[in-house]
């Protein structure tokens, strides 16, 4: 067991931000923390790598614990803070220095290491330019590898790709992707697709608590009871198409959809129960007309209903 | 002690590689320079009396703008954070910072040595008070650095953190003048804290083991208050 984490809490004042949290990470288990808005991601985060202390609760790294040799943690992780805070009048180059200097590499370590993570963060050519001349991309990219330098086990980014444009995000993804293979990685964000896109694991937490926790296809297939089929047909008459399909046994209703539909096109949309599958069915009662099959596909449940049902107010 | 030592490196190069540092010594070597020697041929004495009597006073302007950036633009920056999650201690961030603020008072008044030399083709200088004002001079500028740190602590806004360092420190500078106005029991109470009485005897040449511990005991109790603030953000 990589991380343990057990009753976590905080309160800033009166506020609670973190409550009673019980998490369990494993070595080299991708793990995405997702939640709306102040649901305590950040707060979590902070407490994890030693910004901030819990006001209850323990934090096991290994074998450490946070209250007790928090210094050995640090030493374990690297982090990513939130829109990653530099010092901006720093060169790249020399931040990086300094970063190394502080985790403590030596001479030859040093220089191989900040060559290899400038190749792997792509900062090649902006080694010698102040860190407050660079874009935001950029700027998460020298964060990146300010995480990454002393190699460490376990690494911790607060919204890798927020405000990124997509190149960025693919390129920050395929990063985090790639460090995934050995090591262990825990990133937050609001950004469902990303989670889906990265991680083995998801736990959404809202108002400071975990309210969904489990592999992300397990998520995905959670409480999925119905299934929506989208269907576009050629040379087919919209009533007599909705006549026809709703014949089929299974299906709940059929809707046209129009604002997808053309003169020739007639786009439909089916709701029927998962199970069993409704598809063979469908596709063989239109087999049977002279129609054309222009489109057939099923929205699976994403993650983004999935959050919206677990963090939705009551 | 190694980590210190790599924060003390940053924070002393941050410093030239701003304005600031220029623009500091620049003031503190014109405002000290023309108060002191303005009178210099008027009194006809080959002493530097009257530029280290400048000292408390210049230093409690100077030394809070130099301070002032040092934990106010990290807080705000948000660079604090970062910082905290490697592995360094608070105090370690503590004192590499203190250790440049006075390495950096140290390289202000580098200048001023000329000062004496020149006074030497002019005249007989007394070396012992020049020495002693030196001494005194760092030991100010130390107590001053922990004490302006302590206010950069305080808050992310570097313009009240140097206003509060400001206030503290010319405090200290001028408590032993106002003596007047403390009832007569706490009078030797109150110049005892006196920031100025201290280094005025140190700057006649006499280092006395209980004025070093006046400057001694100010550095700690700021670095230490620092500390508590710093502790209680977790």
């Amino acid at each position: 067991m990589m991380i343990q984490v057990e009753q976590l809490t905080k309160y800033y004042d009166d506020l609670c931000a973190v409550d009673h949290i019980d998490l369990t990470v494993k070595r080299g288990e991708i793990l995405g923390l997702l939640g709306p808005n102040g649901a305590g991601k950040t707060t979590t985060l902070r407490m994890l790598t030693g910004y901030f202390l819990p006001t209850s609760g323990t934090i096991r790294v290994k074998e450490h614990s946070v209250h007790e040799r928090p210094k050995q943690i640090k030493q374990l992780m690297g982090y990513l803070p939130e829109s990653a805070p530099l010092y901006h009048g720093m060169f790249v180059y020399d931040y990086l220095n300094y970063v190394a200097n502080i985790r403590g590499l030596d001479r030859t370590q040093k220089e191989a290491r900040i060559h290899h993570l400038a190749k792997l963060c792509g900062l090649e050519h902006i080694m010698h330019r102040a860190i407050s001349e660079l874009s935001k991309g950029l700027k998460q990219r020298v964060g990146l590898a300010h995480a990454m330098m002393s190699d460490p086990e376990i690494l911790v980014l607060d919204e890798p790709t927020s405000g990124l444009d997509p190149n960025q995000i693919v390129e920050i993804r395929d990063i985090i992707r790639e460090i995934g293979r050995e090591k262990t990685v825990i990133l937050s964000t609001h950004i469902l697709p990303e989670a889906e896109a990265a991680c083995d694991r998801v736990v959404i937490i809202n108002k400071g608590r975990i309210v969904a926790d489990g592999p992300t296809e397990l998520l995905k297939q959670s409480g999925r009871s119905e299934t929506t089929l989208f269907v576009s047909l050629k040379n087919a008459p919209a009533e007599t198409a909705v006549a026809l399909l709703s014949e089929i046994d299974g299906v709940q209703s059929v809707q046209e959809q129009s604002e997808a539909s053309t003169e020739t096109l007639t786009a439909l949309k089916l709701t029927c129960p998962s199970d069993p599958d409704p598809r063979e069915l469908v596709y063989n009662a239109i087999k049977k007309t002279d129609w054309v099959l222009m489109e057939f596909r099923q929205e699976s449940k994403t993650l983004e209903t999935i959050f919206q049902e677990l963090t939705k107010e009551n | 002690m190694q980590q210190v030592l790599h924060i003390f490196r940053k924070e002393f190069t941050d410093y030239f590689i701003s304005p600031i540092a220029y623009i500091v010594i620049a003031v503190f070597l014109l405002i000290t320079g023309w108060f002191s020697f303005s009178t210099f041929f008027i009194y006809n004495q080959a002493e530097l009396r009257g530029f280290f009597q400048l000292l408390p006073f210049v230093f409690s302007f100077v030394i809070p703008a130099l301070t002032m950036r040092l934990f106010s633009e990290e807080l705000n920056v948000g660079s604090y954070e970062t910082l905290l999650t490697l592995p360094v201690t608070t105090g370690d961030i503590i004192l590499g910072k203190f250790f440049a603020a006075v390495a950096f008072v140290a390289v202000m008044l580098l200048p001023t040595v000329s000062y004496p030399i020149f006074i030497t083709f002019l005249g007989d200088l007394d070396t012992g008070p020049v020495l002693g004002g030196y001494i005194g001079a760092l030991c100010l500028g130390g107590a001053f650095s922990a004490v302006g740190l302590f206010a950069s602590s305080l808050t992310r806004n570097q313009i009240i953190a140097f206003i509060i360092g400001m206030i503290i420190c010319f405090t200290l500078a001028i408590l032993d003048q106002m003596l007047i106005f403390f009832p007569g029991k706490i009078v030797s109470v109150i110049s005892y804290l006196s920031a100025h009485n201290h280094f005025e005897n140190i700057a006649k040449g006499i280092v006395d083991s209980r004025d070093l511990l006046y400057f001694l005991s100010v550095v700690f109790i700021a670095l230490f208050a620092t500390s508590l603030v710093m502790e209680e953000k977790k």
